[in-house]
């Protein structure tokens, strides 16, 4: 589906903006939305290009960078921080080699910080795409990382 | 109405009044910062917390209505560490070098932090060295300084409409930026300065000319000519106490003379000539069946949006250049004649209340093939005030002195030219005398003017009805420019204005513009043109002197080559 039909199947309506972004950018392999992109958007919903791009700024699901496939978001938010005896981050940090914001070399994992995931009570949690996993801890996320790259999680 | 209790005073307010608007009816004063009289309230910076007896939090005075029995206290000692907790936040992400600022002794951050008598800052600066945006000849953003108040977002996106200012990312990343981060020489930025003139800070400001113009001040092989804009005068007083609310023009002049300018004009008098090119362009276009509504093109930052926004419509703009640039073309042609000089002995500095004016003085087709421009240099309004802060002008010790010859006589309705209406009022005076060919009964044209968004007003022109409308604000053009495109405008003459209130409400003006003092500014406006002996354009001796003995005639080939000009979609 190109953005033209994106576009249609929201009836260029002002207030659907987030949709159109998530719907364009879950139609590429590497999730992001080019500053083109974002341009002909904003034409076509006659909204000002400061606009799309505040939007696409304030949340963590929309980027205008290539990303992986597979894009990890560790929550920061107070209860996954209290709950840690262990650091998500860091411990995902250290298994993929890369730092928080980047995209491993061959563009598998990307690793992001969220704000609150809704899961405070079985914190700590993380999401891998559309997949939230709670009550982490260091052996249940290394374990996670293998599933994906053998392909049994997906 | 209610009864509230604040500070252990009774007070009785009205029930859709603010806390903070309760407290200033009865001269209670709460701090505030990103609140500012015309724009919409964010609660954003949360300087106006307040304490309320049965809430547990500290909510934002601005944002919350009174409530009959509400017990406020505006200045317990919880509501003071808040501040000053708040306050020393925004100072730990702002570059605090208030010695290296333009706003030092009139930053809104500097005054507060003064007021609640900081003395150490616990937390660390968290500020990092962002790239400054100066790659345009109107505004500087330093984004090092800002503390994301919000209001030039607000004023960009809703007075004027442009929206190029938008804050980007979230929580304490927050960045308030234009689209992709760009520079604004690369968006579609008027330049109106609105947003420099409600910063608080020094975030976002005009680009300081003042050096070029001291240099050349002092360049004994320059004749630098001065000329200064109608709603210049009107404002300049504000910012030095010494001087009253009466016009300070033949100090004005005096003072200009003091910093070192052979030659002190005004605008004024190139602004009567706009009215007898456009006036005479009008008639022209009503008498050939040619392309109306005319509007009208004196505005650099209309002329920005226009070409930006609404290329379809340029037909529609008159072809006269501005005041400032007509002046710009007679200094370096029929000046530079008179006086045997060569174009680039003569320096022309224009001070005016305006930013997108530093953008209009460096067009390509105000600039000759040697790369020479009629105007050398646009200070605002601001500028001017620094140099006469820098030159230590006392005011109180100046006398008055007139505009010199031959760029110094000039109408009351060339003065209207500052106010929003004015240009309209103006051109309508000269076009209703040389139509009907009968002298005026009244020269107030009271429906053109006022603070409306848009004003509309209708005349009988020998049998004719014509209808005019002006606006000020983009956004309130906005209206107008679809009635065009529709087809379904009923006016004959557009007068649009970019900033509110017209030039005397213009990005360039002292700090602090606010709708009181706009109307301040426009009565004043009023009243110079009341006490003007010659009220009409068409009846200044000067301008007659000047078609006389140069032009020949409004409209005639040296008048189109010299004073008219194109416009381009961009």
């Amino acid at each position: 589906m190109n953005l033209q039909k994106i576009l249609e199947k929201h009836a260029f309506q002002k207030d659907h903006l987030i949709e159109i972004l998530i719907d364009l950018q879950n139609e590429k392999t590497y999730k992001f939305v080019t500053e083109e992109e974002v341009s002909l958007i904003a034409d076509a919903l006659k909204v000002p290009v400061s606009h799309v791009c505040g939007v696409m700024s304030f949340y963590t699901l929309l980027s205008f960078d290539e990303r992986g496939k597979y894009i990890i978001q560790v929550c920061k938010d107070v209860p996954c921080y209290l709950n840690d005896d262990f650091n998500v981050l860091t411990t995902i940090e250290k298994a993929l080699d890369i730092s928080c914001g980047d995209t491993s070399k061959d563009q598998f994992f990307t690793l992001e910080q969220t704000a609150c995931l809704g899961c405070c009570d079985e914190a700590p949690a993380m999401r891998i795409n559309n997949k939230v996993y709670t009550k982490l801890t260091k052996a249940k996320v290394l374990r996670i990382l293998e599933e994906y790259k053998e392909g049994i999680l997906c | 109405m209610a009864t509230i209790t604040m500070n252990n005073q009774q007070l009785e307010v009205t029930n859709e009044m603010t806390i903070l608007e309760a407290a200033k009816a009865h001269n209670i004063n709460i701090p505030t910062l990103c609140h500012y009289p015309d724009l919409a309230i964010n609660s954003d910076c949360r300087i106006c917390v307040v304490e309320i007896e049965g809430k547990r939090m500290l909510p934002t005075s601005c944002s919350t209505p009174v409530q009959d029995g509400m017990v406020i206290y505006t200045n317990s000692p919880r509501v003071l560490q808040a501040r000053k907790t708040i306050t020393e936040l925004m100072l730990s992400s702002h570059d605090a070098n208030c010695t290296a600022c333009t706003r030092n002794m009139r930053c809104e951050l500097q005054t507060l932090s003064k007021n609640l008598g900081i003395d150490i800052n616990r937390f660390e600066p968290t500020y990092k060295d962002l790239p400054i945006d100066d790659n345009n000849p109107s505004l500087v953003r330093n984004m090092n300084r800002c503390i994301k108040c919000g209001r030039c977002v607000d004023v960009c996106k809703t007075v004027q409409g442009v929206h190029v200012l938008e804050r980007m990312g979230r929580s304490n990343e927050m960045m308030i930026a234009p689209a992709f981060n760009q520079s604004l020489n690369n968006l579609i930025c008027t330049y109106c300065g609105q947003c420099a003139n409600v910063c608080p800070v020094g975030a976002i400001m005009e680009k300081d000319d003042t050096d070029l113009v001291w240099e050349n001040l002092h360049n004994p092989k320059k004749r630098t000519l001065v000329q200064v804009a109608p709603a210049v005068r009107v404002a300049i007083g504000e910012s030095f106490h010494s001087l009253d609310d009466t016009v300070p023009i033949g100090k004005l002049v005096s003072a200009l003379k003091h910093l070192g300018f052979d030659e002190v004009y005004d605008t004024n008098f190139t602004a009567d000539l706009t009215i007898m090119e456009e006036g005479n362009e009008l008639i022209y276009r009503i008498q050939n069946d040619d392309v109306l509504p005319m509007m009208t093109s004196c505005c650099p930052g209309w002329i920005n949006y226009v070409e930006q926004h609404h290329s379809d419509i340029l037909k529609h703009i008159s072809s006269c250049k501005s005041p400032q640039q007509m002046f710009g073309a007679l200094a370096k042609n029929y000046y530079k004649e008179q006086e045997n000089l060569n174009k680039e002995d003569i320096f022309v500095v224009s001070i005016m209340p305006c930013t997108a004016k530093k953008y209009e003085a460096k067009r390509e087709e105000f600039t000759d093939q040697y790369d020479n421009p009629d105007v050398d240099v646009v200070l605002t309004t601001r500028e001017l005030e620094k140099m006469f802060r820098q030159m230590g002008v006392d005011f109180d010790q100046l006398d008055n002195r007139d505009f010199d010859e031959p760029f110094g006589m000039t109408s009351g309705a060339a003065q209207l030219f500052g106010a929003s209406g004015g240009v309209m009022e103006a051109a309508l005076r000269t076009v209703t005398e040389v139509l009907s060919g009968k002298p005026l009964k009244s020269l107030d044209f009271s429906a053109v003017r006022g603070m409306d968004g848009i004003k509309e007003a209708s005349f009988n022109l020998k049998g004719q009805e014509i209808k005019v409308a002006v606006s000020h604000s983009l956004s309130n053009a906005e209206q107008l420019i679809q009635g065009i495109k529709d087809g379904t405008s009923p006016y004959t003459f557009i007068e649009i204005m970019a900033c509110p209130g017209g030039c005397i409400g213009g990005g360039g003006q002292p700090y602090g513009t606010d709708s009181a003092s706009r109307l301040k500014r426009m009565e004043t406006t009023y009243r110079v043109d009341l006490e003007k002996d010659i009220r009409k354009s068409h009846d200044n001796p000067a301008i007659k002197t000047l078609y006389d003995n140069y032009l020949q005639k409004p409209l005639s080939e040296l008048s189109h080559h010299l004073l008219h000009t194109r416009y381009y979609p961009r």
